[in-house]
């Protein structure tokens, strides 16, 4: 019998199995993940030449125990009210007009008693060895919280925009470099308007 | 019968599928790219707490994890069920975690070794104490960026 033209095609049909099994491998592994939490900076080991001497009014002293409750200000409080307690503190701006620390655009109580100012305010938080960490971040989820809070009123103040939205974009890596160095500016300015200061003081074992 | 054959000539022609296999490839080579296989398995509980201000880590080779946790339960036997560390893929105390790090930070590239993060990745029911511990190690070295790793959502779900 003679052929007829092209030689025998190969089967192919069960190419379409053996590449459904790999992708449902594959699909069955992927964890498409970005990591994502609170980012901290902790302080450097060695103590500052200099010591400081910060007015008492100055901190504010967040103590958790063992059973997860709240110390803050030397009063037993509920974590869901820390985040405004923090914010009246940071933004009280008690030194008075005309002192080298007043506060032009703070709009707390302006307290004598309380913080001077926000870049002298520093929020000292102190917690157990037994205290569960789940609780920690809570804590700590608030504190940033209320200083993110507060740098947001000043961002839309100042350029109409979030500040968290300015500093996501600013850290995302697919930002044209131009938008970057504008966006630098801009964040460091309202960061400096209310510096983050939380100290963390090392843990107490009773 | 010729008139039969015409009727066998006009049934339905079966589907083509030759170009399935290209389409189930393309979707294969799509989750291949994207697959992070893990590079090492958890020995520890990792149920991370949940908070809302949060922020990106951005990249991954600038990373060192650091896992926190009770055992899991093949281990709870040997370890107990006291929170552990895990580095890499040991189980760890708290004065091996400057080591650790400053193995993890030799092996990476030169211009990156000032720019590294270590990321927690703990348990949300750990306590405290051990955290201290490592962060303490942790300024030893000088590694003082740290990114509590956590799920977005309601921080005081972990309340509960």
């Amino acid at each position: 019998m003679p052929k007829r033209g092209a030689p025998p095609e190969v089967n192919a049909g069960s190419m379409a199995d053996i590449a459904f099994l790999l992708l449902i491998f594959f699909l069955v592994t992927t964890t498409i993940e970005t990591d994502a939490g609170l980012d901290r900076m902790l302080p450097p080991i060695e103590p500052p030449d200099t010591d400081v001497i910060i007015k008492q009014k100055n901190i504010f002293q967040v103590s958790i125990n063992r059973d997860g409750q709240l110390l803050a200000d030397e009063e037993l409080t509920n974590i869901k009210d820390l985040r405004a307690k923090a914010i009246a503190f940071l933004d009280n701006g008690g030194a008075p007009s005309g002192s080298a620390d007043y506060c032009s655009y703070c709009k707390g109580k302006r307290d004598a008693s309380s913080s001077d100012s926000p870049a002298k305010a520093i929020i000292s938080l102190k917690n157990d060895r037994e205290t569960k960490y789940g609780t920690y971040i809570t804590v700590q989820n608030e504190l940033v919280g209320a200083y993110n809070d507060l740098r947001n009123r000043e961002a839309q103040r100042l350029f109409k925009k979030d500040f968290t939205d300015m500093e996501a974009e600013y850290l995302n890596p697919e930002t044209p470099d131009n938008v970057r160095e504008e966006l630098k500016e801009k964040v460091k300015r309202v960061q400096d308007l209310f510096p983050q200061k939380l100290s963390e003081a090392e843990t107490s074992s009773n | 019968m010729s008139k039969f054959n015409k009727k066998k000539d006009a049934a339905l022609p079966a589907v083509n599928t030759a170009s399935l296999p290209d389409i189930v490839f393309m979707l294969l080579f799509f989750f291949m790219t994207v697959t992070v296989m893990k590079d090492s398995t958890l020995k520890v509980e990792n149920v991370l707490p949940n908070a809302t201000e949060i922020k990106k880590l951005e990249k991954k080779d600038r990373v060192i994890y650091i896992y926190v946790g009770k055992p899991t339960r093949e281990y709870e036997k040997v370890f107990g069920t006291e929170s552990k560390i895990q580095l890499n893929d040991k189980f760890a105390s708290a004065s091996d975690v400057g080591d650790y790090i400053l193995m993890e930070r030799a092996k990476k590239p030169q211009e990156l070794q000032n720019v590294l993060t270590t990321a927690l990745k703990v348990d949300k029911n750990a306590n405290m104490g051990i955290i201290s511990d490592i962060k303490q190690e942790l300024r030893k070295v000088n590694a003082l960026k740290v990114n509590y790793t956590t799920y977005e959502g309601d921080a005081f779900r972990n309340l509960q």
